[in-house]
């Protein structure tokens, strides 16, 4: 059984390696200056005027727009979490074979399971720690800006953060085997595909085509990162946006940037199933490699 | 009470155990065969010299011992416990062949973070840093990035690392390869200090005349095999004496078999097994069958003959 200590040392370990290689310190950089464009950006929309010298949008309509601004905003996020969550990932027990750093390491009184297990708190707590701190930067400069704030921003946080951690689950797996670059092309193009799938699998459920359907609710459930995207979309949505999608019927489902239903308690009791089993997964492989 | 028995029972035995006992320990990559059953024995507080050639199955060896990888047959036991056991490693050292710190650590955060993992007590972390520091002569540069190391350094720095915590055996794995004499002679009086204070050492490498100068015991492999093990004594067969002569006929080169084992080389003759109180009787011999001698040399067996020998009888 792996033992708490070392498994906590490996998790240190990596969080200080990501500082230590100013990765933290270039994307909270690049992070606060995209949060600082977008409230420009929020406050062009409040503070313009229209033909008759009063404001362009009215409350409602701003709120409306800041809503669906903001479903934009948090896909670029989403986008750059799981970029970095899969380029840290890549390299993260790969490279530490090739280079025979992990030999001095696993001669110590410690556990290949320790290692593995330590390396992905250590990922994790990175992904949440950017997903936490962007995202609610994000929504308090959007509050300020126009004074809209999203109805659910806690599950919107968490379903952004699980995202990341979807992907840094799938690759730390692949990085016990494949080399970093490979490790790292293979998520990233699940992480496509599993978008465009969700996609089809909405043109599949709007226009009644069956395979179609089939091929989203698959995809879905082989990379939960689309369902866990709905679920960020929907935490967003207000009331007015979610009757007025819904009064669109089928249609409404076939938007990748919308959303009229969260997601059911059976994609997500999925999830975690889907996290426990790569975990072991990745247990079993790093357990059976050659170093 | 019972228990408090037990636990001495225990260490007795744990303590009477030698350093490393392995039978017939074999490891196959696929349908490579990296060590084809591995049998010896190292006994505790001594200086053990595991000799091979490129790809004899040496690195596969110490891998095996410390549980790095598992073994595709056969057993063995490091000080006492089974191999992978994970708590004996608490009482071992390791300096990889192939050694590799983090290159954006400082090295004495290296070995900070080599105490951690090594489980020694936090109060002893500062003074236990500073000794091996200074042992493997690295101590002014402590604050530096292992980046910022050369190869020799980071080697130092791996030897420092595989002394922490006075292990009781300390494997170390071709530890000179990547350093100039003087930091050969720094690693033969770490070996030494190590030997003083009843450390046994298990020495993997290729460099025969450094083995000489420090090993109790050899053993040498090829292609996966232990092909001779013993003290330098026993595997070198006492002295030899190497004669260049001219005149003597090869009935008359053979005669000087009396003198002890004959190999010729049609210039040089090596007779094994001459004391050197022997070495004027040959030259007399030589000359009075009417030889001409041109030069004589009365020397030890080099470990290198040896193996040579050794490796050429197992070839053949």
């Amino acid at each position: 059984m792996p033992e708490l200590a070392p498994l906590l040392t490996f998790a240190r370990l990596t969080i200080w390696e990501a500082s230590r290689r100013k990765l933290l310190i270039a994307v909270v950089v690049l992070t606060v200056v995209v949060i600082a464009v977008t409230g420009w950006v929020f406050t062009q929309l409040r503070y313009q005027n229209g033909p008759s010298g009063g404001p362009l949008v009215g409350e409602v309509q701003l709120r409306l727009l800041a809503s669906q601004l903001l479903i934009f905003t948090v896909f670029l996020f989403a986008g750059v979490l799981s970029l970095m969550a899969v380029l840290v990932a890549a390299p993260s027990i790969s490279a530490d074979v090739e280079s025979n750093l992990v030999l001095a390491m696993l001669a110590r009184p410690v556990r290949r399971s320790e290692l593995v297990l330590g390396k992905w708190l250590g990922l994790a707590a990175l992904v949440v720690m950017y997903a936490t701190g962007a995202g609610v930067l994000e929504l308090l400069v959007v509050d300020w800006a126009t004074g809209y704030v999203p109805p659910q921003p806690v599950q919107l946080v968490v379903y952004v953060a699980a995202m990341g951690l979807v992907l840094v689950t799938l690759t730390l797996l692949l990085s016990t085997r494949l080399a970093g670059m490979t490790a790292a092309i293979i998520p990233l193009i699940a992480y496509f595909m599993g978008w465009v799938g969700g996609i089809l699998g909405g043109i599949g459920h709007a226009l009644g085509i069956q395979a179609l359907s089939t091929t989203g609710v698959i995809s879905q459930l082989l990379l939960p990162t689309d369902g866990l995207w709905r679920g960020a979309i929907y935490s967003m949505e207000p009331a007015a946006v979610i009757a007025g999608l819904r009064a669109a019927g089928t249609v409404g489902a076939a938007n990748p940037f919308a959303a009229t239903d969260g997601p059911a308690p059976a994609f997500l009791a999925w999830t975690v199933v889907w996290f426990a089993a790569m975990v072991a997964l990745t247990l079993w492989s790093f357990r059976r490699r050659e170093i | 009470m019972v228990d408090l028995q037990e636990r001495q029972a225990a260490a007795a035995t744990a303590a009477a155990s030698p350093a490393i006992h392995c039978v017939e320990l074999t490891k196959h990559y696929g349908r490579t065969v990296a060590l084809a059953g591995l049998t010896m024995t190292v006994p505790r507080g001594e200086v053990f010299g595991f000799l091979g050639p490129n790809g004899a199955g040496k690195t596969t060896a110490v891998k095996l011992l410390l549980g790095l990888i598992e073994p595709t047959g056969g057993e063995g036991w490091v000080l006492g416990q089974r191999i992978g056991e994970v708590v004996v490693r608490r009482r071992v050292g390791y300096l990889p062949e192939l050694f590799r710190y983090q290159p954006w650590l400082r090295a004495g955060e290296v070995l900070r973070l080599h105490c951690e993992l090594a489980r020694l007590p936090r109060a002893t972390w500062t003074a236990e840093i500073a000794r091996v520091l200074d042992l493997a002569g690295i101590a002014d540069r402590a604050g530096h990035l292992v980046r910022t190391y050369s190869k020799g350094m980071q080697q130092r720095l791996g030897l420092a690392a595989a002394l922490l915590g006075t292990p009781e055996l300390v494997f170390l794995d071709e530890p000179t390869s990547a350093l100039d004499p003087v930091g050969r002679y720094d690693v033969r009086q770490v070996i030494h200090h190590l030997r003083e204070r009843g450390t046994a050492v298990f020495l993997n490498s290729h460099l025969l005349t450094e083995v000489e100068m420090v090993c109790d015991r050899v053993a040498m492999v090829d292609h996966g095999r232990v092909i001779a093990t013993g003290t330098l004594d026993e595997l070198l067969g006492g002295q030899a004496c190497r004669v260049r002569a001219s005149g003597l006929d090869a009935g008359q080169r053979r005669s000087l078999s009396s003198f002890g084992q004959v190999e010729d080389d049609g210039e040089w003759i090596v007779v094994r097994g001459l004391q050197p109180e022997g070495v004027p009787d040959l030259v007399a011999e030589i000359v009075r069958m009417g030889g001409r001698v041109y030069a004589v040399e009365p020397r030890h067996q080099t470990l290198e003959d040896r193996f040579l020998q050794l490796l050429g009888e197992g070839h053949a």
